[in-house]
């Protein structure tokens, strides 16, 4: 793939592609058909916006960096949940037709624009850094190594791809209540294993809470989170499955229910 | 023995949709929610998605069948000095003897079914809720889901919340086994330095085939995330502990790679117990290198 | 009469990238009623395209740094063009503004010692900027964001409601701030919803703006949909002035390819980090370009430039870490003397200056970024860059202590769209310094503002004002018709034209008669914006929204080629091909821009904008002393060093 786009653009810079792009509202809407032009070099966003200056005005899309770093033109291209700006034509061929539509585990506003307030609302449960009592601004020391991990999933741009594409919510509507879904599970995992986060000093058990009351035992680590991110960021190696275990930690394990035993008795 | 633990939910007829049909029947909510952009194809993937769940599937089910057959059988799995990792260790009075190796005794007599049946439990149980395979047959197996952003045929989902699939969690009492299985397999392969007469100091075909056995047994189940948390991953400050911060960066690679180590060992492991089926039964004998 | 929904808040925000979130963080924090309006979702701000870092002499990585190095390197960054107040208190409270981020959670690169590392940016003395890889714009808008979101959680425990004191309406759009017809006081804004289309006033007595830049009326830029220049044009409308307008910051590494991504930003950590500057015969010619007033800081041969990473104490700094105009000035010249990349840039390379690993490392986001966009892997091979239009170090003429807009009680700027902290130039990492700086001033003031104000105090947003500034936003469906009866024009053609004559004629150099053939253009492209249609109706409708901002980004352009071409020197962002010298007298001139009166679209002469020359405040006795007196020569004239 690293040199098909060079070697594309050597033989003709532009040609007609032929495009579905999903139009409508909650009402109702359907994919219409479109040819629109395309030249060397362009992701699917260029398209998009072609297809505005010149042939529908009011097409509705999200976007804003086009460089993949803010994570707003989230849509579904031949099913795949991506990011219009990072997907490059290149990775098609010129007979393909590519099929645009919104995010389908949301409800749509109109056109490709979907209504991710379900995001901002699991973001709002999720409890936020605790600060240490003892530790002025300026007095915190953290390794490097300690920091790493939470850096990892502080890469998030909050796309909601894995939102998105997570059947837990994707396939069951009734599970948006109890699922916070994988950027959000993601973040409790970030403040588990933030080195200074005081949450258990003022009785918040995050390991706990995100089984009880985010719903982590609805992941069934199919890894589709994983596959979609735009970040690459390992979302179930390293965030998932090691909150899992930390749950494990607290309810399940024999031998560190019987070490909290002994220690207590201590 | 997979198909036991499979998730025993109201509308388990529909799992026998195979999974490459496109677009099996989706439920009626999900992508067709009232609210959501209204297309009726359950999904629009183009590209061969069913490819991936469907080889899954058969890769299992044709392991599946084959250790069925071999563990039930209950004959051919020894031959001096190797002995079928399927049958090792041999717990019970009706074992084949075997010099020096792994069988105890403990089921005393009145086991009487295959050996195999008894110590089978724990490797089986290990790879069952392991965090890999469990994906593997998640989406191979129940479409749950097939693929991803792929409508998966299920009305409900309660994924691991509740019985028996919360069961799961139990995935690191199976690595404490999984690590006991494979030192017993380790001694295994170093009985395998002996020839036919127990005579120390000699290697065959046998022996290698063992050794790679091991190794993929070994890195597949270092590379458990349960065991990459249990080294580290459960530690707050890497910094105050720098040799587990090392060790969990080293199965942190391993970790990386645990599908692949889950297919080979799972290969590995039955093409040595077929080893052993094709020296008991006489298929040839074992070249001997030294 | 346009019936819209009203609602009452203390602080209105308009704007959520750094500036705004953190004002607002610091109006809720004093106890108000704040709601924040920005265009986009919460969490998407152009902040996060930031990547290098903030600069903050926190002295992590050099003990010797402390707030006076800071302000020198910023006084020159900006050639003494700054506002030397603001300078100074950036300077001052920069690293109390980084600190405070960690306590909300932010993970910033650590050192050693496990303080935060700081790294090397252009024009900056020492190692300065704190910083996450290559994504610390990202870092701090989802500290901010993750703030706002614990501050919401408290008032939920409190209040049983989310956003009972802390309210942010995502996708909305002001069009206006209103203002109390007698007093002048700011009464509110005139705000539609992107997604309905729907109108509504948000009534304060305090409204910060913190809305960005401009660069979307440039055609390469490194700058999103957004920066309409709509903070600009607001407090323009409401009578407030901008200050140099003139000074647009070409940065000079963004993507040349490929065509559809010509302008994304190549951070200039890539050159902090040891990339190098060549042209196609292989040369670095950055050594050619120091210019006179740099020459005793920057390195002359590529010998003392490499040392210097390992040890800054006995060598002198590689000059690819030149201020941005000058490094941007330099590819400019290169590519026109034909020694140009073949996509018409200069190469940067890091992949014969660092080992893969390193680089994966230290710029994910750019490997990512060129690997994905470009087909480029820069751990093997150079990347092509050139100038693209970056940031505005003009904005609006602020109080330097209180942020509060010159000559309109109540209304406040921070970030971008306040003017005169950078002078003629920003440096690199300063930016997000600033925003949190100037934030949080522009948010405490505004909240001591409104907290002065009863609801006596508050004068009402009449109907009248509701019902023109629903006339103004609702024009685009019924525009002024085409002579001859034409089709409505396309807003999308009217700003592609404004961009490419904004890129073409008040670009990165500059000449008298192609400023004055862009005031031509743009009064032409005045005209046909009041005939541009737009198609559908009111629901999410991006024609609609464009042009709406074409007025916006209209009076901005206005506003900087004015300015360009009256101010006859060469300084920092603005380079004039007719006056190459920067001139002494005109260092303490602020060109100041203003609504006119008169209003004629069709006129290029007068145009909508009044622009006059203002002398600066003298520079602060104490302040003027940190520097040695043969480098103030260089910028102060006689007169000015001997009143001292």
């Amino acid at each position: 793939m690293t040199t098909s786009g060079a070697a594309n653009s050597a033989v003709s810079s532009s040609y007609d592609a032929h495009f579905r792009v999903w139009r409508g509202d909650a009402e109702g809407g359907g994919l219409d058909d479109y040819t629109v032009e395309v030249n060397e070099g362009e992701v699917v966003l260029d398209i998009i916006h072609r297809l505005q200056a010149t042939q529908t005005p009011d097409l509705a899309v999200r976007w804003n960096c086009k460089a993949g770093k803010c994570g707003s033109c989230s849509a579904e291209i031949n099913g795949h949940p991506r990011l219009l700006c990072m997907t490059r034509m290149s990775v098609f061929s010129r007979e393909d037709t590519i099929t645009v539509t919104p995010l389908r585990a949301f409800p749509v506003v109109r056109d490709l624009v979907t209504d991710v307030s379900f995001n901002y609302t699991k973001a709002r449960e999720i409890p936020s850094f605790v600060p240490p009592a003892d530790l002025g601004p300026g007095e915190y020391r953290m390794q490097q190594e300690d920091v790493g991990r939470s850096q990892e999933f502080r890469k998030c741009i909050e796309c909601f791809l894995c939102q998105d594409t997570c059947h837990v919510v994707r396939d069951h509507e009734e599970n948006k209540e109890a699922f916070a879904g994988p950027r959000y599970l993601m973040r409790i995992a970030e403040l588990d294993m933030h080195p200074l986060d005081a949450a258990e000093e003022q009785g918040l058990d995050r390991k706990t809470s995100a089984q009880e009351e985010h719903g982590l035992g609805y992941c069934n680590i199919t890894k589709c989170c994983t596959e979609v991110c735009p970040e690459g960021i390992k979302i179930t190696d390293n965030a998932l499955i090691p909150l899992k275990e930390r749950a494990v930690d607290r309810k399940y394990d024999p031998l560190v229910w019987l070490g909290n035993k002994i220690r207590r008795r201590e | 023995m997979a198909t036991t633990t499979q998730p025993t939910e109201p509308d388990s007829s529909d799992s026998s949709n195979s999974p490459d049909s496109p677009g099996s029947h989706p439920a009626p909510g999900g992508v067709r929610s009232a609210g959501r952009a209204s297309i009726a194809e359950a999904h629009l993937r183009v590209d061969r998605w069913w490819l991936a769940p469907t080889a899954t599937a058969l890769g299992l089910l044709a392991f599946i069948v084959y250790a069925t057959w071999r563990a039930f059988a209950n004959t051919d799995y020894y031959q001096a000095p190797y002995v079928s990792p399927f049958y090792s260790p041999c717990l019970a009075q009706n074992c084949e003897p075997m010099k020096g190796g792994p069988n105890w005794e403990i089921f005393g007599s009145w086991w009487g079914l295959s050996p195999a049946l008894l110590i089978l439990i724990l490797p089986l149980g290990f790879r069952l809720t392991c965090y890999y395979y469990r994906k593997a047959y998640y989406r191979g197996f129940w479409a749950s889901p097939p693929a991803c952003a792929v409508a998966e045929p299920h009305k409900k989902y309660t994924g691991e919340t509740r019985f028996p699939l919360i069961m799961q969690n139990i995935h690191r009492y199976f690595f404490y086994a999984g690590v006991l299985v494979a030192v017993i397999l380790s001694y295994d392969t170093l009985l395998g330095f002996r020839n036919a007469d127990y005579e120390w100091g000699h290697m065959g075909l046998g022996t290698l085939v063992f050794l790679v056995n091991i190794v993929l047994i070994w890195l597949y189940t270092l590379s458990c995330h349960s065991c990459r948390h249990i080294v580290g991953g459960k530690l707050k400050h890497f910094s105050k502990h720098p040799v587990r911060y090392r060790l969990w960066g080293m199965v942190g690679k391993l970790t990386g790679r645990h599908m692949l180590l889950a297919w080979v060992s799972l290969v590995s492991v039955s093409l040595a117990d077929l080893y052993v089926y094709l020296l008991a039964t006489g298929a040839f004998d074992d070249p001997q290198f030294f | 009469m346009t019936q819209v929904e009203r609602q009452h808040w203390d602080v209105v925000i308009v704007g959520a990238g750094g500036a705004g979130l953190r004002a607002a963080i610091e109006a809720r924090a004093q106890g108000l009623r704040t709601a924040v309006i920005c265009k986009s979702l919460f969490g998407k701000a152009h902040t996060v395209m930031a990547e290098g870092g903030i600069a903050a002499s926190m002295g992590n990585a050099n003990e010797s740094d402390n707030w006076q190095v800071h302000f020198r390197d910023t006084m020159r960054g900006g050639k003494f063009l700054n506002q030397w107040r603001m300078a100074e208190l950036h300077a001052k409270e920069a690293p109390d503004r980084v600190w405070e981020l960690e306590t909300w959670g932010a993970l910033f690169d650590r050192t050693k010692d496990g303080r935060i590392s700081q790294r090397n940016f252009g024009g900056h003395e020492y190692p300065r900027l704190a910083h996450v890889g290559d994504r610390t714009g990202l870092e701090l808008i989802r500290t901010l964001q993750q703030q706002i979101v614990s501050l919401q959680q408290q008032d939920f425990r409190e209040h049983g409601d989310y956003e009972a004191r802390l309210k942010v309406f995502q996708e909305c759009t002001v069009t206006r701030v209103l203002k109390d017809e007698e007093g002048g006081q700011v009464t509110g804004t005139f705000c539609y919803q992107r997604e309905s289309g729907r109108f509504f006033v948000l009534e304060a007595p305090a409204v910060v703006l913190a809305t960005g830049g401009i660069g979307k009326s440039f055609k390469v830029t490194s700058n999103s949909w957004e920066y309409t220049g709509d903070g600009h044009a607001l407090a323009l409308l409401a009578g407030a002035s901008l200050i140099n307008m003139e000074f647009v910051q070409f940065h000079p590494t963004g993507m040349v390819w490929p065509p559809s991504v010509k302008g994304i930003l190549v951070t200039e950590s890539v050159r902090g980090d040891g990339g190098v500057l060549t042209n196609s015969d292989g040369r670095r010619f950055m050594f050619d370009y120091v210019p006179e007033v740099f020459k005793d800081k920057y390195a002359e041969s590529e010998k003392e430039a490499d040392g210097w990473y390992e040890d800054p104490e006995h060598n002198r700094r590689p000059p690819e870490l030149l201020p941005r105009d000058e490094v941007a000035r330099a590819i400019n010249s290169e590519v026109k003397a034909g020694r140009g990349s073949p996509h018409g840039g200069v190469f940067l390379d890091v992949s014969t200056r660092m080992p893969a690993e390193v680089i994966k490392r230290r710029l994910p986001s750019m490997h990512h970024q060129f690997k994905e966009l470009a087909d480029v892997d820069i751990t093997a091979q150079p990347m092509e860059v050139g100038p693209t239009c970056h940031y505005v170090m003009g904005g609006i003429e602020v109080d330097p202590d209180t942020a509060e807009a010159v000559g309109v009680p109540g209304l406040f700027a921070a970030g971008e769209v306040s003017g005169g902290m950078h002078g003629s130039n920003r440096l690199g990492g300063n930016s997000l310094s600033d925003l949190l700086v100037f934030g949080r001033r522009a948010g405490l003031y505004a909240a001591r503002h409104a907290a002065a104000r009863g609801a006596a105090d508050r004068p009402p947003v009449t109907e009248a004002q509701i019902d023109s500034a629903a006339i103004e936003a609702l024009y685009p469906f019924t525009p002024e018709e085409v002579p001859g009866g034409g089709n409505a024009e396309n807003p999308y053609s009217v700003h592609q034209e404004l961009q490419q004559s904004m890129n073409d004629l008040v670009g990165i150099i500059r000449r008298e008669e192609e400023m004055e053939e862009a005031l031509e253009r743009l009064a032409q492209l005045r005209v046909r914006a009041r005939r541009a249609g737009v198609e559908g109706h009111r629901q999410f409708n991006p024609g609609w929204h464009l042009a709406i901002d074409l007025r916006n980004m209209l009076l901005v352009s206005e506003c900087v080629a004015r300015a360009a071409l009256a101010r006859t020197e060469s300084r920092g962002g603005h380079t004039r091909d007719d006056y190459p010298g920067m001139d002494r007298e005109w260092r303490r001139s602020n060109l100041v821009c203003t609504l006119a009166d008169q209003t004629d679209a069709k006129d290029a002469k007068s145009g909508q904008i009044e622009l006059s020359r203002r002398d600066m405040p003298p520079i602060r006795p104490d302040l003027l002393a940190l520097f040695e007196r043969g480098e103030l020569t260089k910028y102060l004239t006689d007169e000015e060093l001997t009143t001292e």
